[in-house]
């Protein structure tokens, strides 16, 4: 059963893929939608045995690698964390494989985009249920190929193979950083298999790394080197610029893969890499700054987008700041369920503005929508149901998660905590204000849309309805219902050996010791939020011009995405460009097809014309070479026999 | 007094009984004119079948066994035995695919058949010398068939041409020889192949007189083979030479020298092996580059053909200058599988005939894949196989000389030679590259003639399944090779 859970989603891609012209478009839905709503069923089936019942179990499948010292094996690991994992991976792509059926309806390659969600879920799967690193690794880069396969679907657009291959090349970066902290493994453990790792851990903590000539910590630098890949994967502050440009791909992309499930494949490694972490205090440290870093970032940058999907991109690059300096402040439970009712309500929100979109003929820009709360009232309470439970509105599930991470950053009492604590509460405002700001612009007052797109405005069928009442029904209980297995008494009981935090670090121990405004704050400063952002755009719609016009420096900044791109394309980019056509001109062009290929085909055929002058067509030419020819001949061989 | 017995002329019986068969069919051919001639070619094939049978059935009876007769001059053996079948295999075919052609450009006359058949009792004759004497008897008797058959359109000028050039410089080559042989005999004092190989067994140094003997002699055997400096001839003969003519040129008289250069190197001077090394390898040397460089710009298919047969003779000398069983081995597999690479290629040049007059040029062949796509995955075939693709033929041919060289320590000459193979596969695949991506010039004229037909199956099936079973060549190749150098 776990393995068909895993494998289902691999059969179905292949028929889709393989065979989509054969079986159609309608064939290559149910295929993969059937095996999807299988696989989600047994996956809840798997979360009930393993999380609840603690049946923690590891099944092999094949020998991968047996050379020498190394050895991988291909094996499924199911205990509470990837038990977890997989359910939220299955339920919501099988409601994204759903809504695909509706929301795809008019697209000319369906049977390859069934195909291409199919092996996204079945990397992902791979790459959760992961029992060594490489295996890890093989899943990392698998969801990295659907991820780039899916953000370029519409290869006929220039910016959607852009956006598609920058998310490859940035996500190159990561895992190049992934890769020599799997080497720095390998070397300090001679081990890839994660029980063996853990196990030596402790001892390791110990042991330096000397790298030219300077003696390092030998754990620090192979955390710090694994979270670089964690970084990439999970869009953090400096490798996050991808995400956005993601939006590029169809949107249930976007709420699969860079919402719900890929991009927090970051926070799942620092979870199961946990009892590598506890023993790094510097590289946890640089995870919390580098998290709540990116929260404020993301967040600051999603209050000026436009883009409909920009926005909420942005706001998923900020919860994901959340969960990782959750997982920095050892509170790796909490990181894990914001990660889950993160899936559910960001899923929502990203498919609810799927609805939108489709509702205004493809429209994506904000500022072109506007009072269409009437025409479209159930995608108007679901994106008010995601939105309640991101800001983390009681009772729904985002209030249960993102206090969680905030009390116990508070009551990891360092410094770095209580720097991840204030900018959470600050991003907490931010968030609702957005959010608002995102639901006042396109469904209250006035429509800025022409006569001809509110016209053909329309509610979403119900095959995409359907998937967001599923989604809409987790946002809301998730919280409550995971509280306590996930973060609250329970939590050691859920979790087991899954997670391991040092008694020293022990966070979700410790909140309910906090004082009382430690945990009212972010629910006030949310609600803060939302009248604000009623504030700005209902009762006084004028502010924002005011705002933007008079600090119009802080609004380009934060418009332009703090210039990020703009800064990696002067130092990066373009250089890389400009080395590359130097190499290509200069050193392939001129240098190696110069003298290489061209060069040798050029004297070649110099020596050929040579050749054939040698052939004059003279008789007394030819018997005079002969003659030098028996000459040298002599010659040669007198020569040879003296010396 | 000299007794002969019956028995002393029986090891020379297949030369005897071409020869009879040659000068019989030549009076049945002036008795019936020119229109006997397509009866003369059967008969004269069916002369080399059974001439093939006699050389075979000793050979299939005893095995390799050496015998020595008229009085130390004639030689037969096993690797005298496979050369023999080689070369009637070679004048065989090549005068079943010469009579249409010599039918359609009106030279079908009956001298044509019987000139080949004197031509290969030369060689034979030249395979079995156990003396300089008995070398030189059956090199002219080849040879002056040779040049006749040159010129054997001689109404027209290159025809002509070509068989003068290749007298001159052939009488030259012979000239030189001659030099050579009396140089040998002067400073050894004898022409006996066994007495010379006895007096250098044991490495006794050379004389430069000597020395200069032996080169001269090589040189002459050298042009036979026209190998590189001494090939100037080559491409201007086989480019004016009948294309039937050429053809033959191709094979059989190639395969004979070649033998015969493998048994005066490695007989008599066996010995001296280190010596005369370095003149093969230099030959060997230039022949390959050569043949590789000078080929790239040919137009002519004939012209490249020339330069390309001087490649190959190239690679077969890597065999030589290993001087070992394998060398030898390798030699004879090389001129095995060459025999049938370049036959199957010149029957379909004997084809490439538009509205009745010949075409010559390669661009000819463009998009030949569409109008006549037999012939041309058969031309396919040998040219992958020239230029030493595997699974073909023509891989196996230079593996074995390679693996020859390697064997020796001549690394040089193997790299020096996979160089050479790599520039050479450049004009090769370029014809292939011509008949399946080149826009069509229209089919050449059909039909191409049953016997042609069956030519170009038969030789494309051996190129292309020789991989299956080598050991049918390779074994026996290898045993006559043995057989050589332990007798």
């Amino acid at each position: 059963m776990p393995v068909a859970a895993v494998f289902l989603p691999l059969v179905a891609s292949f028929i889709a893929g393989f065979f989509g012209r054969w079986i159609g478009d309608r064939g290559a839905q149910l295929v993969t939608c059937a095996a999807m709503l299988i696989a989600a069923a047994l996956g809840i089936t798997l979360f009930v045995q393993v999380g609840l019942h603690g049946q923690s179990r590891v099944v092999d499948l094949l020998n991968w690698m047996d050379t020498g010292d190394l050895q991988v094996q291909w094996s499924l690991r199911f205990d509470a964390l990837s038990a977890t994992m997989v359910a939220v991976v299955t339920i919501v792509s099988a409601m994204v494989h759903v809504y695909s059926v509706g929301y795809m309806a008019h697209d000319h390659s369906i049977p390859r985009f069934m195909s291409y969600l199919s092996i996204f879920t079945f990397f992902m799967l791979m790459l959760v249920t992961a029992d060594n690193f490489v295996q890890l690794f093989f899943g990392w880069e698998g969801v990295g190929l659907a991820s780039y396969l899916l953000i370029g679907f519409w290869f006929d657009r220039p910016s959607a193979n852009a956006a598609a291959i920058k998310a490859f090349v940035v996500n190159r970066v990561g895992d190049f950083g992934f890769a020599l902290g799997i080497f720095a493994v390998y070397y300090l453990f001679g081990s890839l298999q994660f029980d063996t790792v853990f196990a030596a851990a402790p001892e390791v903590a110990k042991s330096s790394l000397n790298f030219l000539g300077h003696n390092y910590p030998a754990l620090t630098v192979t955390c710090l080197l694994l979270f670089v890949g964690a970084m990439g994967k999970s869009a953090q502050l400096g490798l996050h610029t991808w995400l956005p440009d993601a939006m590029e791909g169809p949107t249930p992309v976007s709420a699969l893969i860079h919402a719900a499930t890929m991009v927090t494949a970051g926070v799942f490694m620092l979870a199961r890499l946990s009892p590598l972490f506890e023993y790094s205090e510097t590289a946890l440290a640089v995870v919390v700054v580098v998290g709540g870093t990116t929260a404020m970032f993301a967040a600051s940058v999603g209050m000026a987008q436009n883009d409909i999907k920009r926005v909420i991109a942005y706001s998923t690059c900020s919860q994901l700041g959340y969960m990782f300096f959750a997982a920095g402040v050892s509170a790796y439970g909490a990181a894990m369920f914001h990660l889950m009712t993160h899936a559910f309500f960001k899923a929502l929100l990203f498919l609810g503005a799927g609805s939108v979109i489709h509702a205004m003929s493809g429209e994506q820009d904000m500022r072109k929508m506007g009072g269409i709360r009437y025409l479209i009232p159930y995608t108007y309470i679901l994106m008010w149901i995601g939105s309640l439970a991101l800001a983390g509105i009681w009772p729904f599930a985002g209030y249960y998660s993102k206090d969680t991470i905030l009390e116990a950053s508070y009551a990891a009492g360092t410094g770095v905590g209580l720097y991840a604590y204030w900018v959470g509460i600050v991003v907490a405002f931010l968030t609702a204000f957005y959010s608002w700001r995102l639901i006042f612009m396109t469904f209250h007052g006035k429509t800025r849309a022409s006569h001809d797109v509110m016209h053909h405005a329309h509610e979403s069928p119900p095959v995409m309805l359907w998937p967001l009442y599923v989604l809409a029904a987790g946002a809301i209980v998730a919280g409550f219902l995971g509280f306590n297995h996930f973060v609250g008494e329970e939590h050691e009981g859920f979790w087991r050996e899954a997670i391991f935090v040092l008694p020293a670090h022990d966070t979700l121990g410790r909140i309910e010791e906090l004082p009382m405004w430690v945990s009212k704050l972010p629910l006030v400063v949310a609600l803060l939020g939302i009248f604000s952002a009623w504030v700005a755009y209902i009762w006084r719609p004028g502010i924002p011009t005011w705002v933007t016009s008079h600090f119009r420096p802080i609004y380009l900044f934060v418009l332009n995405k703090w210039y990020f791109d703009e800064l990696y394309d002067a130092v990066f980019v373009r250089p890389a460009f400009a080395i590359g056509h130097g190499l290509w001109k200069k050193g392939d062009g001129a240098v190696i097809d110069g003298l290489g290929p061209d060069g040798l085909a050029e004297t070649t055929r110099g020596l050929s014309v040579w050749a054939s002058r040698l052939q004059t067509g003279y008789l007394y030419h030819y018997a005079f070479a002969m003659l030098i020819g028996v000459v040298a001949l002599v010659s040669w061989y007198l020569l040879f026999q003296i010396g | 007094m000299i007794h002969f017995a019956l028995s002393d002329f029986l090891p020379a019986l297949p030369e005897m009984f071409l020869a009879a068969a040659a000068l019989a069919l030549l009076i049945l051919g002036v008795c019936q004119g020119d229109r006997s001639a397509r009866e003369i070619a059967w008969l004269s094939v069916l002369a080399l079948v059974v001439t093939f049978a006699l050389v075979a059935a000793p050979l299939h009876a005893h095995g390799p066994e050496r015998q020595i007769s008229f009085y130390g001059m004639f030689v037969t053996d096993g690797f005298g035995a496979f050369s023999k079948m080689l070369v009637l295999a070679g004048s065989a075919l090549s005068l079943i695919v010469a009579m249409r052609y010599n039918e359609q450009e009106g030279i079908a006359r009956p001298e044509y058949p019987v000139l080949v058949l004197l031509a290969t009792v030369g060689m034979m004759a030249m395979v079995s010398a156990n003396d300089l004497i008995s070398l030189y008897v059956g090199l002219e008797l080849q040879s002056l068939a040779l040049y006749v058959l040159a010129a054997f359109q001689r109404d027209t000028l290159r025809s002509t041409e070509a068989g003068l050039k290749y007298f001159v410089l052939g009488a030259l080559a012979s000239g030189m020889l001659l030099y050579g042989a009396s140089m040998v005999y002067g400073f050894a004092g004898t022409t006996a192949f066994d007495t010379l190989a006895r007096d250098f067994a044991d490495g006794g140094t050379a004389s430069i007189g000597l020395v200069i003997g032996i080169v001269l002699i090589a040189v002459g055997l050298a042009f036979k083979v026209s190998a590189v400096p001494f090939h100037m001839w080559t491409p201007d003969v086989y480019e004016g030479a009948p294309t039937p003519v050429t053809a033959f040129f191709s094979v059989a008289p190639k395969i004979a020298a070649m033998s015969l250069f493998i048994r005066v190197m490695v007989g008599p001077f066996g010995g001296l092996l280190v010596e005369w090394r370095q003149v093969i390898w230099f030959i060997a040397v230039a022949s390959m580059l050569l043949g590789a460089f000078a080929a790239l710009n040919q137009t002519n298919i004939k012209r490249l053909m020339a330069y390309s047969s001087i490649g190959h003779v190239g690679y077969a000398l890597i065999g030589l200058a290993a001087g070992s069983a394998i060398g030898v081995r390798g030699i004879l597999v090389y001129l095995a599988i060459y025999l049938f690479m370049n036959i199957g290629t010149f029957t379909v040049i004997l084809c490439m005939r538009r509205d009745g007059k010949l075409v010559e040029n390669i661009d000819e062949l463009a998009g030949l894949s569409r109008t006549q796509p037999g012939m041309a995955l058969a031309l396919a075939i040998f040219m992958f196989s020239m230029a030493g693709i595997p699974p073909l033929a023509g891989f196996f041919a230079k593996l074995y000389v390679f693996l020859a060289a390697i064997d020796a320590g001549l690394y040089g000459l193997a790299v020096i030679g996979v160089l050479a193979s790599v520039v050479g596969a450049f004009y090769y695949l370029r014809i292939v590259k011509l008949m399946y991506f080149d826009e069509p010039k229209g089919a050449f004229d059909k039909p191409i003639g049953r016997e042609m037909q069956a030519v170009l199956v038969l030789t494309a099936l051996v190129i292309l399944f020789f991989f299956a079973w080598p050991g049918l060549l390779v074994d026996g190749a290898d045993a006559v090779a043995s057989a050589l150098f332990s007798g």
